[in-house]
């Protein structure tokens, strides 16, 4: 029988084709990339042998630092953000909308699937200060307040991107952390119940540790998406005022295609690529400490 | 890591006694109720107004942006804008890329990425947890890892006039995640059933066929789902592939109305972003609780 599920032929065919693809497209352009971060040049003029002078560049260049800095800072903001968010969603929705959830989550989740660029130039209008007042100004006028000109410094073009993204997905990580919540058995939390715990006691000392399985794989999730961020940048403040709010991607991406050095881009999505391999291990070390512990 | 949409698990509560309360408690009991009753109001408004006020927006004309306050209604509901969108905005144009690009690299994810799955999860041999290793390394890496060298690839060859680097690139990207769930689903079905069609003499490509396939049926359809929405939304590969304004899909195409230079078009602008949502935003209100399972598995994309 193992002879025929292990049919060497049937094998080829079946797994052959993903395979040649995705060794073509994907897994030798990775190797190809990594052997570019010893060059500089591009397509069209030729490369040079520099040896790990990009190196040396990257860890001196005051650009690639202010990239990796906003990189990190909006990492760590928007998965506070949208899980902390995505949390009080779900606990919103298994404790008091019970079983009424269901629209609430479905309306909540839908701007996931809205295209980035469209999102983003919907909330570059939301926010807008001149010519045009949009309504997060009006609104901040109306109840006497400054309007703020939200895309004329990093500090503030920074938030609007930290608020756009916890919009578009705070729904969808509502809807991950539901499932995790809705496996505790009943019995536990009734049991809690008749002990006395209510309300946040409850959610501490009850949901919180035994959900918390789902909550770290969902902060996996998020801080290896939104170490990636690029759409939303691009799209929304196209990494300005001046260079105020460019993450690594964009930097790489201006730096190949603007700037035609294709060395030194490759050596920043290098660096991206280990900063999420580095961040990941590191979550995944540290929660498998924890679960012991506790 | 199964996202359940099925009505939530009962959770009991303390049963409200039948007793006959006094009218005070049921006022402070409607009282304690009122602060989540306005939170999940006022979630509404944050989730849905922003889409209310774009289709509104996209009657809107120039002077009626600028002279009156955003929550203004159009005077008239005409479709200039929408016109001029299609017009000099040559967003048939975009739909069209769009439409050519995704669709055959969502064939070919669907057919290569299922065969894969079946091969790596229900067939036997050597090696198998290693290549699907590897499979799930390539959700990992950014994609910025492979921009240069398929760039290089594309321009020596000649294919960047085309949309041929889009359907070649997001074919690629698209795998790993596909494979991934799909094996995931396969691991599902009970082996007996494929033993049961082997001892009865049929080939793996048989079983694969005639067992496997319409077993998995539903899930290739919400992998399907999964994928149109990561290659639909793109913009990264899209932006980097194509050299010119006839290859630009509507992500790209939607770009050149972010007015960086110039005066916004206003009414243009809102017209755009509403036909470019208009798309997934039916296929949600259709099929949403099968998005929301897919996405939810598909998570590990990040």
């Amino acid at each position: 029988m193992n002879s025929v599920l292990g049919d060497k032929r049937a094998i080829a065919i079946l797994l052959g084709p993903a395979l040649l693809v995705y060794t073509l497209v994907m897994l030798v352009p990775i190797i190809w990339s990594t052997g570019y971060t010893l060059f500089s040049g591009n397509a069209v003029t030729g490369f040079e042998f520099v040896g790990i002078s990009n190196f040396v560049t990257f860890f001196t260049d005051p650009a690639a630092f202010d990239a990796v800095v906003f990189t990190l800072k909006y990492a760590i903001v928007l998965t506070i953000g949208q899980i902390a968010i995505g949390y009080l969603l779900s606990l919103l929705y298994v404790f008091w909308l019970k079983r009424a959830s269901g629209v609430i989550r479905t309306l909540v989740f839908f701007p996931v699937v809205l295209p980035t660029v469209a999102v983003s130039l919907l909330f570059q209008r939301l926010f807008e200060s001149a010519p045009a007042i949009g309504p997060v100004n009006t609104f901040l006028e109306a109840v006497g307040l400054h309007s703020v000109d939200w895309f004329g410094s990093a500090g503030t073009a920074f938030w609007v991107i930290v608020m756009m993204d916890i919009w578009r997905s705070a729904g969808f990580y509502a809807v991950l952390l539901y499932a995790g919540i809705i496996d505790i058995p009943d019995e536990i939390l009734e049991s809690a119940r008749i002990d006395g715990a209510t309300g946040w006691q409850l959610v501490r000392q009850i949901v919180l540790p035994l959900s918390l399985p789902v909550l770290l794989s969902s902060i996996i999730f998020s801080i290896n998406g939104t170490l990636k961020v690029f759409d939303s940048v691009l799209a929304l403040t196209n990494g300005g005022p001046g260079s105020g709010t460019t993450p690594l991607t964009l930097y790489m991406f201006r730096t190949s295609f603007t700037y035609a050095d294709y060395g030194y881009g490759s050596t920043i999505a290098f660096m991206l690529t280990l900063i999420c391999l580095v961040v990941t291990i590191f979550i995944f070390r540290s929660t498998r400490r924890d679960v012991t512990k506790g | 890591m199964t996202t359940t949409t099925v009505a939530p698990a009962p959770i009991r509560q303390h049963e409200p006694s039948r007793v006959r309360r006094s009218p005070s408690r049921g006022v402070s009991r409607a009282l304690r109720r009122l602060p989540i009753q306005i939170l999940i109001g006022l979630l509404l408004v944050v989730e849905i107004y922003p889409i209310v006020w774009l289709a509104i927006g996209s009657f809107r004309t120039q002077s009626e942006f600028l002279n009156e306050p955003f929550w203004a209604l159009p005077a008239n509901f005409n479709l200039d804008n929408y016109v001029a969108v299609f017009t000099t905005g040559n967003f048939g144009q975009f739909i069209l890329n769009s439409i050519t690009a995704v669709f055959p690299a969502l064939a070919l994810i669907i057919v290569f990425g299922v065969a894969a799955g079946f091969a790596l999860e229900v067939m036997v041999w050597k090696g198998r947890g290693g290549v699907l290793l590897l499979f799930l390394a390539g959700i990992m890496v950014p994609a910025q890892m492979i921009l240069l060298p398929l760039f290089t690839v594309y321009y020596r060859t000649n294919l960047m006039g085309s949309l041929w680097p889009l359907i070649i690139t997001y074919t690629a990207i698209g795998l790993p995640l596909t494979v991934f769930m799909m094996a995931t689903y396969f691991r599902a079905i009970p082996r007996e059933m494929f033993e049961a069609a082997t001892l009865d003499g049929a080939s793996v490509l048989r079983s694969f066929w005639s067992v496997g396939f319409p077993m998995v049926r539903n899930a290739i359809f919400t992998v399907g789902l999964v994928q149109f929405f990561f290659i639909w939304n793109d913009l990264l590969i899209a932006i980097t592939f194509t050299n010119s304004s006839k290859l630009q899909t509507i992500q790209a195409g939607l770009l050149n109305f972010t007015g960086e230079y110039g005066a916004v078009q206003y009414g243009p602008t809102f017209a755009a972003i509403c036909v470019s949502v208009f798309g997934t935003l039916v296929i949600y209100l259709v099929l949403n609780q099968r998005i929301m399972r897919g996405l939810s598995a598909g998570s590990v994309k990040g």
